[in-house]
């Protein structure tokens, strides 16, 4: 991984100074035209605003795409429209944006809550869009690099192929291979590389300011919610006799305390395990997009205290940090992905563990 | 949206999304590459370790190829050896021979000399005897011509015989 660090680091001053030029442009251009809606400039808004599921895209000034609205309830029954009817409060087919929730109203206009809470939300939010793009975009580029394979067989690769392998080979060998062991490893390597591309794609998507990027997704609970239940059913399916016996039934410990102290902290973890998973790495991500974001606010909290001068002077700063800031989300989102792929890696080397004897 | 609370669209989407990359990647791209990865490295590993098994063989055919060398000079060796005391041998009998040979051939010659000088001897001993009666002939011839010298030779005669 240390390549793709040091790969930044190697970036010629021009590519630096370009590479900055274009935060300048894209991302305060983004960030301007919440402040062009007229209302004063509320930098938790904005930046919640951000990092918050929605149901249409916004790319850019007034433009933004609609995304399609799927909702279920047991009442109206199925009903797919697009996000453009519901734009500014409208009303449409009985269903209200209230916020970026969907609510149900009466024919005078008034919230149902009744009829809201029966309502499943299934619409392709933003962060939806982007997890199905990032997946197309996944399938693709690695369908290329198998391609590779099966083109070059046994011999040396090229091309994208030999930009994927150390990535690949890293993956096996320092993760799942330590974690798993030799013997069961190769079971697990097709999860493990998924959840490993797929978590580094959405990540460094996101780091992008510009659309398609930009869409917070691992710093979404519900995705993360779903990657570490992934982990914990697969886990379960291959956790083995070993695994069960030494957390509920500790060899060597009085019985008594198997009971009343170990079976209860051992049943925790069990739980905690997933849990603290889904945990960091969406408070990680999360966090990241926050900061970043803030450092632009501050452009506008200046430009608001002390006018448009003032606003212009911080942004020299702010650019510069929010750079630096974009540049340790890079090796966040490496991390990231490197420690929920390796966590899921010791966790199945746990659960297929072979009985010891001691 | 609530940033703390998982929404269950999300929650769907994420899930059909993640299923279907992840069994589409597991059969058009990880089984490849993986298996693609694992031949490549046992298929270096081979190459090495035929290269090392090659080098081994080589060193192994110098060394016979030295054990051969060296018992091709051996065996030279006790050819010339053979040839050595053969060559000795075969010298030595024909010297022996030649000595038996030689040893017959003086003995026969010996005796031969031997029966010569047997038959020379009587021959001389013939014409000696022959002779002395010729000479005693002439002698006697000579002392007996006259009476007295006959009286006188048969009165030594009689002194000689000694009538006991």
């Amino acid at each position: 991984m240390n390549i793709k660090v040091s790969d930044f680091k190697g970036i010629s001053k021009i590519k630096k100074l370009f590479f900055i030029a274009t935060l300048l442009f894209a991302i305060p251009s983004v960030v301007f035209a919440e402040g062009e809606s007229g209302k004063p400039f509320n930098a938790g808004d904005m930046i919640l605003e951000h990092v918050s599921d929605a149901h249409s895209w916004h790319v850019a000034g007034d433009v933004s795409i609609p995304l399609p609205i799927i909702l279920y309830s047991s009442t109206h029954g199925l009903d797919v429209f697009s996000s453009a009817k519901l734009e500014n409060g409208v009303a449409y087919n009985g269903y209200k944006l209230n916020g970026e929730h969907i609510v149900a109203v009466d024919a005078s206009g008034a919230i149902n809550k009744d009829e809201t809470a029966k309502i499943w939300d299934l619409s392709i939010t933003k962060t939806a869009a982007s997890i199905l793009l990032s997946g197309i975009l996944l399938i693709l580029i690695m369908l290329a690099v198998s391609k590779g394979y099966s083109k070059r067989g046994t011999g040396a690769p090229k091309g994208i192929q030999s930009f994927f392998e150390p990535i690949i080979v890293f993956v096996r060998d320092d993760l799942a291979i330590p974690s798993i062991g030799k013997k069961k490893y190769e079971k697990f390597m097709p999860y493990l590389l998924t959840l490993f591309f797929f978590i580094l794609l959405v990540n460094l998507l996101g780091l992008v300011p510009f659309f398609p990027g930009g869409a917070n997704v691992t710093g979404n609970i519900a995705v993360t919610t779903t990657l570490a239940l992934f982990t914990f059913i697969v886990m379960m399916v291959n956790s083995g006799k070993t695994y069960w016996g030494h957390t509920l039934w500790m060899p060597g410990v009085p019985a008594w305390v198997k009971i009343s102290i170990l079976g209860p902290i051992e049943t925790l973890g069990i739980i905690l395990k997933p849990f603290t998973l889904l945990i960091r790495i969406f408070a990680n991500m999360l966090a990241g997009h926050i900061v970043a974001l803030s450092f632009f606010a501050l452009i506008f909290i200046f430009g608001g205290l002390w006018g448009h001068f003032a606003g212009y002077l911080t942004s020299v700063f702010s650019v510069a940090f929010s750079a630096g800031m974009l540049l340790l989300d890079v090796l966040v989102s490496l991390i990231q992905a490197y420690v929920f792929t390796l966590l899921s890696a010791i966790y199945f080397g746990m659960a297929t563990e072979e009985a010891e004897h001691h | 949206m609530d940033l703390i609370v998982p929404s269950i669209g999300l929650i769907f989407w994420m899930t059909i999304t993640f299923l279907v990359v992840f069994f589409l990647l597991k059969k058009m791209a990880w089984k490849p590459i993986l298996k693609s990865l694992k031949d490549r490295e046992s298929s270096i590993q081979n190459a090495l370790d035929s290269a090392e098994k090659a080098k081994q063989e080589m060193a192994a055919l110098q060394a016979s190829n030295e054990a051969i060398l060296m018992e091709a000079r051996n065996e030279r060796d006790k050819l010339l050896k053979e040839a050595r005391e053969t060559k000795d041998s075969i010298i030595g009998e024909a010297k022996a021979k030649a000595q038996i040979e030689a040893d017959k051939i003086m003995q026969s010659t010996r005796d031969a000399i031997q029966g010569e000088k047997v038959a020379a001897m009587d021959e001389i001993k013939n014409q000696v005897a022959k002779l002395s009666i010729e000479i005693a002939e002439k002698i006697i011839r000579t002392e007996l011509s006259s009476d007295e010298k006959q009286k006188a030779l048969v009165n030594t005669m009689i002194d000689e015989v000694n009538l006991n």
